[in-house]
């Protein structure tokens, strides 16, 4: 296996508490995310699966270098992520981008959609004209299932699944080899996370992308995932192919993440 | 089993810029004491605003028709006609509601057990201080709060996600209602927390005898908690049957799609339902859902069809039944 991505002994703390209402207790820390190595195959999912508070989301920002990790080393397509500077590290940024799980949040409420999605085009390519980045953003708006007529609205006329499918295209439109995508589907209804879960699956087999994607949801990941990590308080407690994890699962914590699915009645 | 909660051609509009759009459209439903409805439906399916219906919580202006029968003890209400001040009698007292933030219903600067015992309090104004206590603490324990005494001295912030869960539980239960309503209780919580959630649910239901009415998204979660399961589209039920029925053997298009396109831990089995939810502002004549259904044949759009008989104690809104 080709790893496009290697993350070696990566480390995150905070301090606990901590703010305005905080009484004392400064110094003690929480540790996030605890010496976790691993790697990345192109074009593979590597999916991250564990409840709230395992440190999965600092682990996809990390890996964007979102977060600076306090310990370790990322490298990126053979380069040392943590050590870029700027020209080094804005042309690794083109080539990883990341999909939110909240598409009302993360994208600009006064911006049109064209201009959202046309965004990245405007910040990596600034030989492109306003006409080429309009054409190129109509092109991928096409590819994610939306027609040219949405590129002058603004995201609140959309729908969840359509704004999602607004921040899928304007993560691909950099052409990037790697896509981190955090809960990409748990705040859109059942009908449409699966429309969004099937879109991703074929934009990766056209576009040879590698995802890292991040869920807490088992049935979900089992849909996309060639690898699964399961994680717990900071660290990997199981790692495996798909297949192995959700049908042979070793560790007894993935059992137990397995047995709570609420499952449908047989037909 | 007597009928708990009976409602009958119930429907909920509401003004907006665009003119009424009814979210909720002619729902009919009865929950029986004891009993347990799951109510399935996605976003705009009009589930929640048929709740707050239930609870005379509708936002100022809501025009409702139809009708509502809540049956307790000998007592009959018609709940659409109830003043404000009987209301106050009925929430809490005759029918209770969870949320899927329990900070919705916890007061943070409050500690738990005088929450609890305010909820008593309004019920029950003539109970004695300490007699108000020990029940409020008895609300904790029967919720599976360990340790209740404690926990009834501590604030809201002080406790973990599903103990919140549970001290909203003991608060909707600890006036004693026949009706909890439960919208989307679990939805935030992790899926171990929501096992031991939909068990201690369950537990109060049978010990209880109370009639539960769950609204979620969730096919798999209805499928533990509800003997009896109704979907909603677009403001309507367009299904209605025993829940091994309507999720073994189901007859509308729009249910059969939900259950393809719910993820399992099998893979490739998925399949999206085409298109999305039409707006309230836009319905399109006739069934709400042909636009995005695969079956359509041209009498889809003449009429709204009425719910035809799929079987013993089954029914589905779909002219191929």
């Amino acid at each position: 296996m080709e790893a496009i991505l290697s993350a070696r002994g990566l480390r995150k703390t905070y301090r606990r508490g901590g703010g305005v209402f905080s009484q004392g207790s400064d110094g003690a820390r929480f540790t996030a995310v605890d010496d976790l190595s691993f790697e990345v195959a192109r074009g593979e999912t590597f999916a991250i699966v564990g409840e709230s508070g395992c440190g999965k989301t600092t682990v996809a920002r990390m890996l964007l270098r979102l977060i600076e990790p306090d310990a370790g080393q990322i490298y990126f397509a053979g380069e040392n992520l943590l050590a870029a500077r700027s020209v080094a590290l804005r042309s690794l940024r083109r080539q990883m981008q990341m999909i939110f799980q909240d598409p009302f949040a993360s994208l600009n409420p006064r911006m049109r959609v064209g201009e959202i999605v046309a965004e990245p085009l405007a910040i990596h390519e600034p030989g492109l004209t306003a006409r080429g980045r309009r054409n190129t953003a109509v092109l991928m708006l096409a590819r994610v299932g939306l027609g040219a007529e949405v590129l002058d609205r603004y995201p609140h006329e959309f729908s969840g699944g359509q704004r999602q499918r607004i921040g899928i295209a304007r993560a691909l439109i950099l052409k990037p080899k790697l896509i981190v995508a955090d809960e990409p589907v748990s705040a859109l209804d059942v009908s449409v996370g699966a429309q969004v879960l099937l879109l991703l699956l074929e934009l990766q087999h056209e576009f040879a992308l590698t995802y890292v994607f991040i869920s807490h949801s088992l049935p979900v990941v089992a849909q996309i995932a060639t690898r699964i990590a399961v994680m717990r308080a900071g660290r990997f407690l199981e790692i495996g192919a798909a297949e192995e994890v959700l049908h042979h699962p070793r560790h007894d914590y993935t059992r137990e993440l397995l047995a709570a699915v609420p499952a449908l009645p047989r037909t | 089993m007597s009928d708990l909660l009976e409602a009958h051609g119930l429907s909920v509009e509401l003004p907006t810029p665009a003119g009424w759009v009814r979210p909720v459209s002619e729902v009919s439903l009865r929950i029986a004491e004891g009993e347990s409805l799951g109510l399935v439906g996605e976003s705009g399916s009009g589930k929640t605003m048929l709740s707050l219906g239930l609870m005379g919580l509708l936002p100022p202006g809501a025009r409702v028709s139809g009708e509502a029968t809540l049956e307790t003890g000998g007592s009959r209400r018609r709940l659409m006609a109830l003043s404000e001040s009987e209301w106050r009698a009925v929430r809490g007292g005759e029918i209770a509601m969870i949320f899927q933030e329990p900070m919705t219903s916890l007061n943070p600067v409050m500690r738990i057990g005088a929450q609890i015992e305010e909820a008593i309090r309004v019920h029950q104004p003539k109970l004695a201080a300490s007699e108000v206590k020990r029940k409020a603490i008895d609300a904790l324990q029967r919720a599976a709060v360990p340790e209740p005494a404690v926990r009834a001295q501590q604030f809201p912030h002080q406790l973990s996600g599903g103990l919140r869960q549970r001290a909203m539980i003991a608060m909707a239960l600890a006036a004693g209602p026949r009706l909890l309503i439960a919208d989307e209780p679990t939805t935030a919580l992790d899926v171990t927390m929501q096992k031991q959630i939909l068990a201690l649910l369950d537990r109060l239901r049978r010990d209880l005898k109370l009639g539960l009415l769950f609204i979620t998204h969730d096919l798999g979660v209805v499928a533990q908690v509800a003997e009896r399961v109704a979907v909603m589209y677009a403001g309507r039920i367009i299904e209605e049957g025993s829940a091994r029925d309507v999720l073994t053997k189901p007859k509308h298009p729009y249910t059969q799609g939900l259950l393809k396109a719910s993820p399992t831990l099998k893979r490739g089995a998925l399949t999206p339902i085409p298109g999305i939810v039409p707006q309230l502002t836009a319905l399109p004549p006739g069934c709400a859902f042909e636009p995005r259904c695969e079956f359509r044949r041209s009498e889809c759009t003449a009429a709204v069809p009425a719910l035809r008989a799929a079987g013993e104690n089954h029914q589905a809104r779909c002219v191929l039944v």
